[in-house]
């Protein structure tokens, strides 16, 4: 928590990123629940893998959509801290 | 015109055969006996039908899912057609071997049921000596394993007291979840409501809490509340909306939109045996029943709720008010709303030990062990 941008999140067990083709749409799986991905979210989560540090994923995503680093820096850190507190994603 | 939508979420009975015997059981009163229940192609043939209409997620239930000595081929199968796999078990036939080759198959996702958050009331509530030591030490295997871990726990009379121990339990055990279920009155439920209804005052201490442990449990256990219908004033929308998120398969292959729905008369309900499962989905006359609003009547039909809601549980509505179309009486603008409450103070009580009615219990032998 001292370092925001060093953590190795990774998503908990039993959740997974999976493309629904009935309904075209990336979607968030766990246990009793199904969340859209939207947007960039997919790229983000499909980041989120126990091995990049979250200043590495930012970079990355920065990279991608060749964006300004701190807007996007805030997005992807706004997107991890709601999937902690739903206990999707740990660290 | 009702919109039809595609279903997220199958239910699977593989079989009604459990080696517990719990008053709450959501099992209907007449079980599928074992001769009828699917083989294994059928239900394979179903997740490959359900993944292709929309489904993501199975629920692998029962009865004891783990009764069945191909749930390992079952659990695979479902993997295969690309589902998200839960499996919903008591716990009890399996060890860690069992559960290595249903993660080995694809497992996503395991969800336990306990009965109290101590021995001895627990293993009384499920009609099974030693059952919640065994519970306990699976547990340990699962997340051993590194399997997800939600815990379950239906809460009534006996228990209401434990609901803070049971979420320390849940936490003690490496759970990511917990469900805090109060019982639904339906089917077991509903023949032993009397020895099951808390008072509400234990209610209201066992919702504060929930509420009191929620903070510390923030980021370490997701809580899941399911809240007591009968002390309620708005209804739960039951089933996410009758055939719109969610379907069930019984053990023999019948479709039904909830689990409950053979309690309602009159209602046709295909079998999979017959028809595809999207064609049961889409123009099956049980699912057509009470599928968007069309179906209601006052004061569904003109309630600013109706798509949120959608009338709440047609099975209480049947069991309460004598009448499926009719409002759920758990809702304060229902005519048997302050009915349904004075039954649940008539049925309350705070016997922390009273007596049950237990489901059968003949199948007890045959749960495999491993």
């Amino acid at each position: 928590m001292t370092d925001p941008g060093g953590g190795r999140p990774r998503l908990a067990p039993g959740v997974r990123l999976h493309f629904d083709e009935t309904r075209k749409a990336w979607v968030l799986l766990s246990p009793e629940r199904v969340i859209e991905a939207e947007g960039p979210a997919p790229e983000v989560i499909r980041r989120i893998d126990g091995s990049r540090t979250i200043d590495a994923i930012i970079d990355e995503l920065a990279t991608l959509y060749t964006a300004d680093r701190v807007e996007i820096a805030a997005d992807v850190r706004a997107l991890i801290a709601e999937l902690q507190s739903k206990r999707l994603v740990l660290e | 015109m009702t919109t039809l939508h595609a279903p997220l979420g199958l239910l699977a009975e593989l079989t009604h055969r459990c080696p517990l015997a719990c008053p709450y059981c959501s099992n209907p009163l007449h079980l599928d006996p074992r001769s009828e229940e699917l083989d294994t192609a059928s239900w394979a043939r179903v997740f490959a039908e359900a993944a292709a209409m929309g489904v993501l997620q199975v629920h692998l239930s029962g009865g004891e899912p783990g009764a069945r000595r191909d749930l390992t081929e079952i659990t695979a199968a479902a993997h295969k057609a690309g589902l998200y796999t839960n499996l919903i078990t008591s716990g009890i036939g399996f060890d860690r071997g069992r559960l290595a080759r249903l993660q080995a198959a694809g497992l996503d996702h395991v969800q336990l049921s306990i009965q109290d958050a101590i021995a001895d009331s627990a293993d009384r509530i499920a009609g099974y000596p030693g059952a919640h030591a065994r519970k306990v030490a699976l547990a340990r295997e699962v997340a051993g394993l590194g399997l997800a871990l939600t815990l379950n726990a239906v809460i009534h009379r006996a228990n209401i007291a434990r609901v803070g121990a049971i979420i320390e339990t849940a936490l003690g055990m490496g759970a990511g979840r917990v469900e805090v279920a109060h019982a639904q009155y339906y089917g077991w439920a509903l023949a032993n409501r009397g020895a099951l209804m808390p008072t509400r005052a234990q209610v209201d201490a066992a919702m504060a809490e929930v509420e009191r442990l929620r903070p510390a449990c923030e980021g370490r256990l997701a809580i899941d509340l399911v809240v007591p219908d009968y002390y309620a004033q708005r209804p739960k929308p039951c089933v996410g909306g009758w055939g719109r998120r969610s379907l069930n398969v019984t053990p023999s292959g019948r479709v039904l939109p909830c689990h409950a729905a053979e309690t309602i008369p009159g209602l046709e309900f295909w079998s999979v045996r017959d028809h595809p499962l999207a064609a049961i989905w889409a123009r099956s006359p049980a699912f057509a029943a009470f599928r968007g609003t069309e179906w209601m009547r006052e004061p569904c039909r003109s309630c600013a709720y109706r798509e949120v809601d959608f009338g709440g549980c047609r099975c209480q509505a049947l069991a309460i008010a004598g009448d499926a179309a009719a409002a759920d009486p758990a809702c304060a603008l229902s005519p048997h709303h302050a009915r349904m409450l004075a039954l649940a103070e008539a049925d309350a009580g705070e016997d922390a030990a009273p007596s049950y009615r237990y489901r059968d219990r003949a199948a007890v032998s045959a749960i495999p062990l491993r």
